[in-house]
């Protein structure tokens, strides 16, 4: 029997077989709660750890070849420390462009700190020059030096103080997320473990029947097995649509120049969502089975 | 097919059976009587393997009992009808299905289909067929435990008190049934009180009384 003509046999079940196992009772829907609510919960695990990486991604690319050149002056030499330092710019090999920021775009990056209508212009802000690397990339620490012999207002900011921390911290959300999503899938294979033990528990007596009768014990163990894990499914299916629903529905703010990513899936990464309900079910084939079997050596 | 070889068994410090030996052959019919809590219902769970020897040797179609691997063990007892002196049925299926669970159990229903029917003929329970076991009188239960204990046609057949709930007349049925299995070549172990049991029995077969005592097994042919 191939794998799939196994699989197929286990979904369709044997309904005489079936029937020898009475109706689990409120057990098994305390099983399909417990594991709608389960891959719910790991539905938007899953959405923050992939959020997380596209932000560290995000930072990583995007930063890594962009630095910044603050210039401090008075404002009647501010003009020409600026022109000094595109000068040492355009004459340093490895660098792609460079744009000095407009007292609009500096408006606008300081809104959210002193709000709209600031008047950049009574004060002596200091010029900001964006300067982008190409592929070859520059000698900061050359850059470095000609910039304070040449410029001396001159502060060069390669991001790397404050970007590593960020990256860093993403990839330990990452690693936290993925730790909550295994804990997550052990508290159902726990629960619906723990259900079957129940389940079998309260079945004493009709597995002593099947006994005196002849049945093996993965025939025994066969019933709750292939209940479990079909209520398990079930329940995950409805706990993974409805926790996509609510992470589609979730407020998808790209703004920020980039820095923001919507939380949520993207592309192929929906199929994470959709491969829960399988994993729950395979979770819950492999838990039941192993807690049936035990129970049923320990009955003997 | 099922020997025991200086067999005893002890529960909680106390030796309910000491140094049994017995040996059911093919074709042998035997009654075992003795007082309640004799050890009557402890030498039937040695026999199926139910329970496990503390000393001796209990070999059930030429494998020891004792280190059978689970599924020999399963099929080992596909091969013993056994009737339990409250029947052990499972309250949410018919008669007919509880009737038919060995073979539910092995997979082999289409091979024996015609068994159930002919079996609810044999044990006069056609009518009560989709009934469900506490629906039943004590007498219908025990033929139907009965019926459920051979529909898998096995070597040995072995039954606890299974006139203890029913009148003499039903007795009487139950008795020529389990003669005409042995008379197919069942070996046939029966534990009872009931000495006119055990007499309209003997009118009917050759068969072999033994009386448990004291946790021995002795010959008790004589005094019936």
């Amino acid at each position: 029997m191939s794998f799939f003509q196994g699989l197929w046999a286990f979904v369709a079940g044997d309904a005489r077989a079936e029937r020898t196992v009475p109706p689990s009772g409120y057990s098994v829907w305390l099983v399909v709660f417990a594991a709608a609510a389960m891959t719910f919960l790991a539905v938007f695990v899953s959405a923050l750890s992939q959020t997380t990486a596209r932000v560290a991604d995000l930072w990583s690319q995007e930063l890594s070849r962009a630095s910044t050149l603050r210039i401090t002056a008075d404002p009647d030499a501010m003009e020409a420390q600026v022109a000094a330092a595109l000068k040492v710019l355009d004459t340093t090999p490895g660098i792609a462009s460079v744009q000095v920021m407009t007292l609009a775009e500096q408006a606008a990056l300081l809104e959210p700190w002193l709000g709209p209508d600031v008047p950049l212009e009574l004060l002596n802000v200091p010029a900001m020059i964006d300067v982008v690397e190409d592929e070859n990339g520059f000698d900061g620490a050359g850059l470095r030096a000609r910039l304070a012999a040449e410029v001396p207002g001159a502060v060069y900011d390669d991001h790397t103080t404050w970007r590593a921390p960020l990256v860093r911290a993403a990839g330990q959300l990452r690693v936290t997320a993925a730790l909550a999503l295994v804990l997550i899938l052990g508290a159902l294979a726990a629960m619906v473990a723990l259900a079957a033990q129940a389940a079998l528990a309260a079945n004493a007596q009709v597995i002593s029947v099947l006994r005196l009768v002849g049945a093996r014990d993965v025939y025994i163990a066969r019933a709750f097995v292939r209940r479990f894990t079909l209520r398990t499914f079930a329940g995950a299916a409805v706990g993974a649509v409805v926790g996509m629903i609510v992470v589609a529905l979730l407020p998808n703010d790209a703004t920020s120049g980039g820095f923001l990513t919507a939380i949520g899936f993207q592309g192929l990464g929906w199929i994470m969502p959709v491969i829960l309900p399988f994993v729950a079910g395979v979770i819950a084939f492999a838990a039941t089975r192993a807690a049936a079997l035990r129970m049923l050596r320990q009955q003997a | 097919m099922i020997e025991l070889e200086n067999v005893s068994f002890s529960y909680g410090g106390a030796e309910i059976l000491s140094d049994v030996s017995l040996s059911l052959r093919p074709g042998s019919f035997h009654f075992l009587t003795g007082p309640s809590g004799a050890g009557k219902t402890t030498l039937l769970k040695l026999c199926y393997a139910a329970l496990t020897p503390t000393q001796g040797t209990v070999r059930a179609f030429e494998a020891e009992t004792a280190t059978m691997d689970r599924d020999t063990l399963a099929l080992t007892r596909r091969r013993v009808g056994v009737v339990h002196q409250d029947c052990q049925f499972l309250d949410h299926l018919t008669l007919s299905d509880n009737i038919n669970l060995p073979l539910t159990v092995a997979g082999l229903e289409g091979d024996y289909a015609q068994n159930l029917a002919d079996l609810m003929n044999w044990v006069g329970l056609r009518d009560q067929a989709d009934q469900f076991p506490p629906s039943l009188s004590g007498g219908e239960r025990q033929r139907a435990a009965l019926a459920r204990a051979v529909i898998m046609s096995p070597d040995v057949v072995l039954a606890d008190e299974p006139t203890g709930n029913v009148d003499w007349e039903m007795s009487q049925r139950l008795v020529k049934l389990l003669v005409e299995l042995n008379k197919m070549g069942k070996a046939i172990l029966v534990c009872t009180h009931d000495l006119n049991l055990i007499r309209a029995a003997k009118a009917l077969a050759p068969t072999r009384v033994l009386r448990l005592k004291g946790g021995k097994l002795i010959s008790a042919g004589a005094d019936l």
